[in-house]
């Protein structure tokens, strides 16, 4: 058995939330990733957020596709409803669960290969179409599970494990994302917590598609001098456009921080973000500001991270299709079926 | 002058339009059929037309049949030929003694020509040209001025043909007037200058009763519409667009709350048949009915999905409307060849349950049951029509719909029965016919949360590589393919008159020439016993059929016989003993075709061995 079951006791004095819920209540599994693997961090992340953000567990869905980071919705929300897909295809599946049931959380688990390469496609129509969820990349740039090949969205000129050079041009998933039209699009990196939760949490409360591509350094495979997605480089070469804290609505709101100034985005479910902008010209409000600003950074090679854009009035796939409120799944005969009487009607227009 | 008689008959002919596609001329003559049904005469018409929006040769066949044959009968007594591209192939197809119609403007096209059929030319052209002045007018009329003609040659009721324009373009008094306008222009210049009626008629009766004209496409989508689909994901593929677009259209009829004027449906239109089965998926699995429509090419797309719909048991629909493959085939024409692609679709032991509507009200009402199947099996139905059945108007009986139904959606544990302490393992078999029970997301704060995937995993959703802990999954689900035999529309069976050594079987589309081809095969001194198969697996019945009979024609349409190698598959028959009967060309079946090929095979049989003749 490859099923490893967390022990259920736990410290009786863990801290609860607004809900009475432990961290342990926002656990899964325990990971059987590689020991130091970025995902782990970002499962952390997702656990922290969605604690914080006092989630009942069990009206989260988390859908994936294949691959090392898809794994992970097994490691959180032990409770939860979990969707190990196909390869790439995780969007779809998110997209058809959504559309059958509005009222849950939807969090899509990928990874690079999965959205830059078999998934692309996917990805991007997902994004183009609105679908309300959190769509979160944990991107290391290497297909892990089949031992080191390049992905799609490692740098050129970066090299892998066994020193051979990538050849090919990065797709930057944020970019994309950014140019289809996404609502709210982040970069983080797995290793700096203290801005990865409060973006997944923001993400968690805005109504639209929100993209979080997090760089995620793979321990077995690409954790090396020449690598562009190493802790080591990105640690160097990080920089970031913002801090932020997200405040649910019911919450005082009280926005204190220093230093720089603070930008305050109210969001569609009453939840506030208040940014802590580190570079003082930043306007996350600015789709295309944030599309050149990405790229001069990126033709200097360093990573921005932050809260890149959100528009926090953003409608979602089901606004589009004007859909009722009430769950389709939840709909019946009673609703659903126009009956005999319109069948008969429907016969004489027919001879 | 012909030197055969010009056939004569009453109700009972083939007229085939060739046309060019795009020039206007499918309502018109769409409007012919309808005009003879009008006349209480079952029709029965067939699209021929190119993977091309213009310019390419389109036929339009309208069989008149008062004894009300449905299926294609083959040979045409009546061509009307408006293209000069086909015009030989045209002239060749008449019957002997049938009649050709073309426009006389010109001269006829110098060609080595026919002594045995009537020519009427009617200057189609010089009429249009004298009448109207815009181009694209002068197009279209030209086809209501044909129909007009037709009409007077066929002694058919203008003021039937006048209503239907009526009821065409009610609200738009300029576009009825002048259509009536055209209609009695051809008309009035046929009955003065033609000998009319001709040998061919139409003849008022009531053969038609209360039977409704409709596409299989749009039966099938209404299906889905009371069946309770929500959530319908497609990406555009000939010959199953118009599945998707009928349901748009059935929707905005039937499913907007009539207080806020929101929709109680879902559609989306996917980037590609992948997406289009994934997001089926994803709704299936969080507890709304979906489907998707599609063709071949799209089924080979959707493969993977279909393997983890079988393997993770996730309800799906998907509607194959079938053509010509493999590869892009012909995608405009009819075939029956998905069939063993989709009874084993994906990678891996996959078996998939299919259906097979023969005309569209069974399309309608199988559409509807496969959403109750894919929620009670948790897995992908297939219904099974091709373009014969999806993209034509057939005569069927009327759509019927029990009020006091109610979905059936499968076992799914609910709240209340987490909270009763009920036992849930998402695979474990409580009941002995394979089937578990499922939850949907969000249903229980602690209890009835599993994790779907695509590897192997336990009877509570454990993942597992344990070779017994797979194999006993597999297991199980073969025992729930066995409990499908019984969940699925069973077989139909009619004997001959006198007992029989001999049967046929047979499926879908190909039903209405079957019932015709075995009246043909009596009047050659044959009896055979039918079973038409409606889904797999198959029953039990159609074993014992098999049993019953010496030899057992299986007719179908594609090459390798897709139909006869299930059977065989599945039942461990001796395979001499099901004679292949296939026609492939892209075109329906005909009666004519099937009575031929098994009559022959029976004459043969028929043959008193030497040996015997001789003792």
């Amino acid at each position: 058995m490859t099923y490893i079951a967390k022990p259920k006791f736990h410290h009786p004095g863990l801290k609860k939330n607004e809900l009475g819920y432990t961290h342990r209540d926002y656990e899964g599994k325990i990971s059987t990733l590689c020991a130091g693997c970025g995902h782990d961090s970002i499962t952390a992340s997702i656990i922290e957020a969605c604690y914080e953000l006092s989630i009942e567990p069990h009206r989260v869905a988390k859908i994936s596709g294949i691959g090392c980071s898809s794994k992970t919705p097994d490691y959180f929300l032990g409770n939860s409803h979990g969707f190990n897909s196909v390869h790439g295809r995780m969007p779809s599946v998110l997209t058809g669960a959504n559309l059958a049931n509005r009222d849950l959380i939807y969090l899509g688990v990928s990874g690079d290969g999965d959205s830059a390469s078999i998934g692309f496609g996917q990805f991007a129509h997902s994004i183009r179409r609105g679908v309300n969820m959190t769509y979160i990349v944990e991107n290391n740039g290497v297909y892990g599970l089949t031992k080191g090949q390049f992905s799609a969205t490692a740098d050129r000129g970066s090299k892998s494990k066994k020193g051979v050079t990538n050849t090919d041009n990065a797709i930057d998933l944020v970019a994309i994302a950014l140019q289809l039209g996404a609502t709210f699009v982040a970069r983080s990196f797995s290793g700096d917590k203290s801005q990865l939760v409060p973006l997944i949490a923001a993400a968690i409360g805005h109504k639209g598609a929100s993209f979080i591509d997090v760089i995620s350094p793979c321990i077995a495979f690409n954790n090396h001098a020449g690598s562009t997605k190493s802790f080591d480089y990105v640690r160097e070469h990080n920089d970031a456009v913002n801090r932020l804290d997200v405040l649910v609505g019911r919450d005082p709101i009280a926005v204190d921080y220093a230093p720089g100034t603070v930008q305050v985005v109210e969001q569609h479910d009453g939840s506030k973000i208040a940014l802590r902008k580190i570079d003082a010209d930043y306007d996350p409000h600015d789709r295309l500001g944030a599309q050149t600003f990405l790229q001069k950074h990126a033709a200097k090679g360093q990573i921005v991270t932050g809260l890149l854009y959100v528009d926090p009035d953003a409608e979602d796939l089901h606004t589009h299709l004007n859909t009722v409120e009430t769950p389709l799944n939840t709909m019946e005969a009673d609703t659903l079926c126009p009956g005999s009487a319109a069948l008969d009607k429907f016969n004489a227009s027919l001879r | 002058m012909s030197d055969k008689k010009p056939l004569s008959s009453v109700n009972d002919f083939v007229v085939r339009f060739a046309n060019v596609n795009g020039s206007g001329s499918a309502s018109a003559n769409e409007m012919f059929a309808r005009a003879i049904l009008r006349h209480g005469v079952p029709v029965s018409p067939r699209n021929i037309f190119p993977s091309n929006i213009q310019g390419l040769p389109t036929w339009y066949e309208v069989r008149v049949t008062e004894d009300g044959h449905l299926g294609a009968r083959g040979g045409v007594d009546m061509m009307v030929a408006m293209n000069p591209q086909t015009w030989d192939k045209d002239i060749a197809g008449i019957e002997p003694g049938g009649y050709l119609f073309y426009d006389s403007t010109k001269p006829m096209p110098s060609t080595k020509f026919r002594d045995d059929i009537t020519v009427i030319g009617v200057p189609l052209t010089a009429i249009t040209n004298s009448t109207y002045t815009d181009p694209r007018q002068r197009q279209l009329f030209k086809n209501i001025i044909y129909l007009g003609s037709l009409s007077a040659l066929l002694d058919m009721d203008p003021k039937l043909i006048e209503q239907l324009i009526g009821e065409q373009y009610k609200g738009k008094e300029k576009l009825l007037s002048s259509n009536v306008h055209a209609l009695h222009l051809g008309r009035d210049w046929a009955l003065q200058n033609l000998k009319c009626p001709i040998g061919l008629r139409v003849k008022k009766t009531d053969k038609v009763g209360d039977r409704i004209f409709i596409e299989g496409n749009s039966a099938a989508a209404l299906g889905a519409v009371y069946g309770g689909a929500t959530v319908c994901a497609w990406y555009p593929i000939t010959p199953s667009s118009s599945v998707a677009e009928a349901f748009t259209a059935h929707c905005k009829k039937y499913r907007h709350d009539p207080e806020t004027g929101k929709a109680k449906y879902a559609i989306v239109q996917g980037e590609d048949e992948l997406a289009s089965i994934g997001i089926v998926i994803g709704a299936s699995w969080n507890g709304a009915r979906a489907f998707t429509a599609t063709s071949g090419p799209g089924i080979s797309l959707m493969t993977e999905f279909i393997g983890l719909s079988y393997f993770a048991e996730i309800p799906a629909v998907i509607m194959n409307i079938q053509r010509a493959g493999p590869s892009t085939g012909m995608p405009t024409r009819t075939q029956q060849c998905d069939i063993i692609a989709c009874a084993y679709a994906s990678h891996g032991d996959t078996k998939h349950v299919l259906l097979f509507p023969e005309d569209p009200a069974e399309a309608f009402e199988f559409a509807a049951a496969a959403f109750d199947l894919a929620e009670r099996l948790q897995t992908t139905i297939f219904l099974m029509l091709d373009l014969d059945i999806g993209m034509n108007h057939r005569l069927c009986r009327p759509l019927k719909w029990d009020d006091a139904k109610q979905y059936d959606r499968g076992k799914v544990m609910t709240t209340e029965m987490l909270e009763e302490g009920r036992d849930f393992g998402r695979y474990l078999d409580v009941d002995g016919d394979g089937i578990p029970y499922r939850t949907y997301p969000g249903t229980h704060p602690t209890k009835g949360s599993y994790f779907t995937r695509g590897t192997s995993r336990d009877r509570y959703a454990r993942y597992s590589e344990e070779g017994s802990v797979y194999a006993d999954n597999m297991q199980r689900l073969v025992r729930k393919f066995e409990t499908a035999q019984d969940l699925v529309p069973r077989p139909l069976q009619a004997n001959a008159e006198r007992p029989t050594k001999y049967g046929v079987i047979y499926f879908g589309s190909t039903s209405p020439a079957m019932d015709e081809a075995i009246g043909l095969l009596e009047a050659r001194g044959h009896q055979l016993d039918r079973l038409r198969i409606r889904a797999f697996p198959f029953h039990s019945s159609v074993a014992s059929f098999l049993a019953e009979h010496d030899f057992v024609y299986v007719v179908e349409q594609n090459r390798d016989a897709q139909l006869r190698q299930l059977i065989v598959n599945e039942n461990g028959i001796d395979p001499v003993r099901l004679v292949p009967i296939v026609h492939y060309d892209g075109t329906p079946i005909t009666a004519r075709y099937i009575a031929k090929a098994i009559g022959d095979h029976q004459d043969h049989l028929k043959v008193t061995p030497l040996r015997k003749a001789v003792s």
